[in-house]
């Protein structure tokens, strides 16, 4: 499903990363763990196709997303990758529905309404959707935030970070939604952590 | 979801900022379209209401005094000049009509203006119904001034001394009575009431004069009379230019121009309006401002909600889309916005114009002119929205999302 090859970047102020090869198949999720400031955030954003790497191919679904052009990357993007962001990313001017119709709605028109008031029941948030974003508790942000990254029903989706401000308990139980959610959506995990009590959770592990 | 619904959202989620722009735009817009209106719309009324004379023959004093009260009906006369005076005119080879015009009555604020039926002819006004005025105090009515006063065919009104309603003591003993209404005509024509010589001449006569028959008294008595003024059309260019000076140097009367008076009072107008649309223009590039001002702030506090749109799969150009439609939502609204209001100014104008003299104007669908400002309204709005928006084709995605 997901693989990469000899991977390298290099930022401007000439920090540079090169990476381990991955290969995921299409019903496993993954982990990937390292310390802060080697490059976990930078490998996320190559996989995703928001950075380009300066060396080695990027293969998701069969297109190498690496030789793409920007347009079609955030069109490939838009339709087959979530992502779940570290720092929660809303439309503030939108209400939570209109964020989710809005994840749906880009780069073709898939809205599923259906889909969106399932996903919102299971994840508790069917009564705010009518709240702005603004207006919700720190867990409801994050489980919106899950929504977010799934609501397409994406191919892969990335976790950054996805437990860092948690208690045990919380944590445990946002990794099994994550999974389970994955699984509802037929969609491939991929948690980027530096957080050692996810190890547990996953077999496929890669350290950075 | 589409972008303009996004666009939409964005836009009234800061009112505040929504509110100063528009408010600026719509200033403009209003100042701009009601100044053109009221130059236009005067403009072409006071065309239409001077073109059947070239020159107004009346008692010494301010040649602009004259043709506003003989030709315009606004302001009070300059006095009195005797009919003989100006007989020589009536029939000198250059003149193609000299018609006569005597007032000083009103019926609740409409004027009773004495002339002839030429007058009538000069404005092409015909009858909507009813028939011309025959024998003295009989009286057609403006189409105007019939709806507003409430007057019909057959009808019987009492004139009042003075040119303004509820002034002098009324000619209770001298009634008028409805024999026409005239048709609408867009001249001063529709708000005068318009009668024979011989009705006003009467009506001030106070019954103290020998009791001949009608007819025959006039025929003498109408050497001495007085007219208030003697409108005139030329035959021949000739006129223009000899008829004026002679009167001026020769007889006791004084000879004014409309063409030329009026163009003076528009001049002195026309430099109103290039100060008002100075102030207008200033105020639309201060709009123009303010748009690009506020874009480019609600751009760079929302740089993640960007960076967060190209990673849901928004290509840049459909994000410049979604920005750019939020200045074209302000230009439009404000357009239309201060269209209203400027609209609603020249409805106040009118009414007030109404109330003092008569003369109203229209509420106007949009015209060329103004179809064209709101082009240039797009144009400018657009590019202070472009150039806000410069920063949207250089966003980082990684580098935003990442920095905390």
């Amino acid at each position: 499903m997901i693989s990469t090859n000899n991977l390298k970047y290099s930022y401007e102020d000439g920090k540079q990363f090169s990476f381990p090869d991955i290969n995921l198949k299409s019903d496993e999720h993954l982990i990937i763990l390292g310390s802060s400031g080697i490059g976990k955030t930078t490998l996320l954003h190559l996989m995703s196709g928001l950075l380009k790497p300066n060396e080695g191919t990027i293969t998701i679904a069969n297109t190498e997303i690496s030789s793409l052009t920007q347009g079609d990357i955030d069109k490939f993007r838009g339709e087959h990758l979530g992502i779940i962001f570290q720092q929660y990313q809303f439309i503030k001017s939108l209400s939570v529905k209109d964020n989710l119709i809005l994840r749906q709605s880009y780069p073709k028109r898939f809205h599923d309404k259906k889909r969106l008031m399932d996903l919102a029941e299971r994840l508790g948030l069917t009564e705010h959707l009518n709240k702005k974003t603004t207006a919700l508790s720190q867990g409801q942000q994050q489980r919106l935030s899950i929504a977010l990254g799934l609501i397409h029903k994406p191919k892969v989706v990335f976790a950054d970070e996805p437990t860092s401000n948690l208690d045990d308990t919380n944590c445990d139980k946002v990794i099994e939604l994550l999974k389970e959610e994955a699984e509802i959506s037929g969609s491939n995990l991929i948690i980027i952590t530096h957080d050692q009590r996810v190890k547990s959770h996953f077999k496929n592990q890669v350290v950075l | 979801m589409s972008i303009v619904y996004l666009a939409y959202k964005n836009l009234v989620s800061k009112p505040l900022n929504l509110a100063l722009s528009l408010l600026l735009l719509m200033l403009s817009v209003s100042l701009v379209t009601f100044v053109f209106q009221l130059r236009d719309q005067l403009d072409n009324q006071l065309d239409r209401n001077i073109a059947p004379f070239d020159m107004v023959v009346g008692a010494k004093g301010s040649p602009l005094q004259l043709i506003l009260s003989s030709v315009l009906h606004i302001d009070a006369p300059t006095g009195n000049i005797k009919l003989s005076d100006v007989k020589l005119l009536q029939k000198h080879p250059f003149v193609k009509a000299a018609i006569p015009v005597s007032y000083g009555d009103n019926y609740n604020g409409y004027r009773i203006l004495g002339t002839k039926k030429e007058y009538l002819q000069r404005y092409n006004v015909g009858l909507s119904e009813g028939k011309l005025f025959e024998k003295p105090f009989e009286a057609v009515i403006g189409y105007k001034a019939a709806r507003l006063l409430g007057l019909s065919i057959g009808d019987t009104f009492v004139g009042n001394h003075g040119l303004v309603a509820s002034q002098g003591h009324s000619h209770d003993d001298k009634p008028y009575i409805v024999t026409g209404i005239l048709e609408q005509s867009g001249t001063v024509v529709d708000q005068l009431i318009v009668t024979s010589l011989e009705s006003v001449w009467d009506a001030h006569d106070h019954g103290d004069e020998h009791d001949h028959d009608e007819d025959h008294h006039h025929e003498h008595a109408n050497e001495d009379k007085e007219i208030t003024s003697l409108l005139v059309k030329f035959k021949s260019p000739l006129g223009m230019v000899q008829l004026p000076r002679y009167i001026n140097e020769n007889t006791n009367a004084q000879a004014a121009l409309p063409g030329f008076e009026i163009q003076k009072l528009m001049n002195l107008l026309g430099s109103g309006v290039k100060t008002i649309n100075g102030i207008a223009i200033a105020i639309l590039l201060v709009s123009a401002f303010s748009i690009f001002i506020s874009l480019l702030k609600t751009i760079r506090e929302r740089r993640k909600e960007l960076a967060l749109l190209r990673t849901y799969g928004l290509g840049t150009p459909k994000i410049l889309l979604s920005v750019l439609l939020e200045g074209v939502f302000i230009s439009i609204i404000g357009f239309i916005l201060g269209w209203i209001l400027g609209r609603i100014g020249i409805w106040f104008v009118s009414e007030y114009m109404q109330g003092t003299n008569g003369y109203y104007l229209e509420l106007l669908s949009p015209d060329k002119f103004e179809l064209m400002f709101f082009g240039i309204i797009f144009v400018i709005t657009l590019v202070a929205t472009l150039l806000a928006s410069v920063s949207i084709f250089k966003l980082n995605v990684a580098k935003t999302l990442s920095d905390a």
